[in-house]
């Protein structure tokens, strides 16, 4: 089909098809429900504390770093598509726009926001002490 | 409603019939594959062979007691799963599977097989499967459950750590296609070099290629890299929680979602519906087959690579993935400006 009516019948379609397959489970399958059976899994033990709490500031910085790049792969494609038009010129712009993203991205490698397991010793003697 | 309407939304009734079916039956090739690899046979009991062992399996879960745990946000709870189901059919939308066809001469004039012709198809892949992040991560978050958070968590900053990589890979493919619809860049690799080799990108995007696939697996959320529900560390991951077929709708969403990135990949780098011997009528054949060495793969792989850790992924992901494309890119983007001057 031409043009963007076929999506929108894909999403409807989904949505229905998840809607019935929820529905029909909630009328066909028993209800009995237990205070153990509604208590979260925690290997077998009472679930201790609430699990909405703090979380490695990793994720935020991935998060961050994430949004800088996947700008910079959305400028990418408008460019990709123009190449022929562009020509070499368009390359060295591109190329100019790397090397500047470089700079951000070797001084994020260097503090140490793409290492998750154990911090290497460079990264560990910048870090301020305990007092 | 004319002829032609019915045909076209009978095209899109086909491709979700598909879809629905594609998860379902790599159930059983994932469960019979695991099987044979391991020197036994799988499921056997329901039907020839066990052929129909995902019939089985849903009817079961529809049967099951729906569970939310107490803590939980009742409507983040139930939207999660729909999210994720909406999503993997939604992406699939905009791949073409075959070529024009007249259907014999029944129209007048051909129409194309697949659900949505736009220029901007691979934009749309891209955007939708993102929006599959937000199943996941709202089921972590929703279920109040350790688990499930640390799943969701790590399944968003996985997923969007491999999209860089990704998406980078496939702008190489739309800067040698010139084009941002699956459709012109599959028209694109018809006809051969030399006589004998089809003129697919995979050729000439080798390294695209593997990093495209890489990626996959990653945003796909499979074995080597499931850590969203690495069952040795995390229970289950995001749906620890989940019962009944609000369960099912997750590793369902995920079937889908590989079926697309293989037919992604089939339609960008192999050369979609192109093939020999085959008259272009009846190129969704070889479109169905490639789809399904794709997916052969992937079973394959889960069954034979161990599980990296965590930060392994992100480092590989973030220091040697994402320069790689960006390095592919700018090479092609050369060799392109070499070759057409």
């Amino acid at each position: 089909m031409d043009g963007w009516l076929g999506v929108l019948i894909m999403i409807g379609l989904g949505i229905g098809f998840a809607g019935v397959m929820v529905g029909l489970s909630l009328l066909l399958g028993p209800k009995n429900p237990t205070p153990e059976k509604l208590a979260p899994y925690e290997c077998g033990m009472a679930a201790v504390g609430d699990a909405r709490e703090r979380h490695s500031v990793k994720f935020y910085l991935v998060a961050m770093i994430f949004l800088l790049f996947d700008i910079e792969v959305a400028f990418l494609y408008p460019w990709a598509l123009a190449l022929r038009d562009l020509g070499w010129p368009g390359f060295v712009q591109i190329v100019t726009f790397f090397l500047i993203l470089l700079v951000g991205y070797v001084y994020v490698w260097r503090k140490g926001v793409l290492d998750w397991g154990p911090v290497s010793s460079r990264v560990r003697s910048q870090r301020p002490k305990a007092a | 409603m004319d002829l032609r309407t019915a045909i076209q939304l009978g095209i899109i009734g086909l491709t979700f019939f598909m879809l629905i079916n594609a998860s379902a039956l790599l159930v059983l090739a994932e469960r019979k594959i695991m099987g044979f690899m391991q020197q036994r046979y799988g499921p056997y009991r329901v039907g020839p062979h066990g052929m129909l062992q995902p019939l089985a399996d849903i009817i079961k879960l529809l049967m099951k007691e729906e569970l939310r745990p107490k803590g939980a946000d009742k409507w983040l709870f139930t939207l999660a799963p729909i999210i994720s189901v909406t999503a993997a059919f939604a992406a699939f939308a905009t791949v073409p599977w075959g070529a024009q066809t007249t259907f014999f001469g029944l129209l007048d004039e051909p129409v194309k097989l697949g659900v949505a012709d736009v220029n901007v198809g691979v934009l749309v892949v891209f955007a939708v499967t993102s929006m599959g992040v937000y199943g996941i991560v709202l089921a972590g978050w929703a279920s109040n459950s350790k688990y499930s958070l640390f799943g969701g968590l790590r399944a968003s900053a996985q997923m969007i750590s491999y999209e860089l990589a990704y998406a980078t890979a496939l702008a190489s493919v739309v800067m040698l296609a010139g084009s941002l619809s699956l459709r012109e860049v599959v028209d694109s690799q018809s006809g051969v070099w030399f006589g004998f080799i089809p003129r697919w990108y995979v050729f000439l995007q080798p390294i695209g290629f593997i990093i495209y696939t890489i990626a996959g697996v990653a945003e796909t959320n499979r074995a080597p890299f499931d850590f969203p529900e690495a069952e040795q560390e995390l229970v289950a991951g995001y749906n620890t929680e989940y019962s009944s077929v609000r369960f099912a709708l997750f590793p369902q969403a995920e079937y889908i979602n590989m079926a697309t990135m293989s037919a992604v990949a089939t339609d960008l780098y192999l050369g979609g519906w192109h093939g020999p011997w085959l008259p272009p009528e009846y190129g969704w054949i070889w479109f169905l087959a490639k789809v399904g060495v794709i997916l052969f793969v992937y079973i394959w792989v889960r069954w034979t690579v161990p599980r990296y850790r965590y930060d392994q992924l992100m480092s590989f992901g973030w220091k040697i993935l994402f320069p790689a494309a960006v390095i592919n890119l700018l090479v092609t983007a050369a060799l392109v400006l070499y070759f057409n001057a």
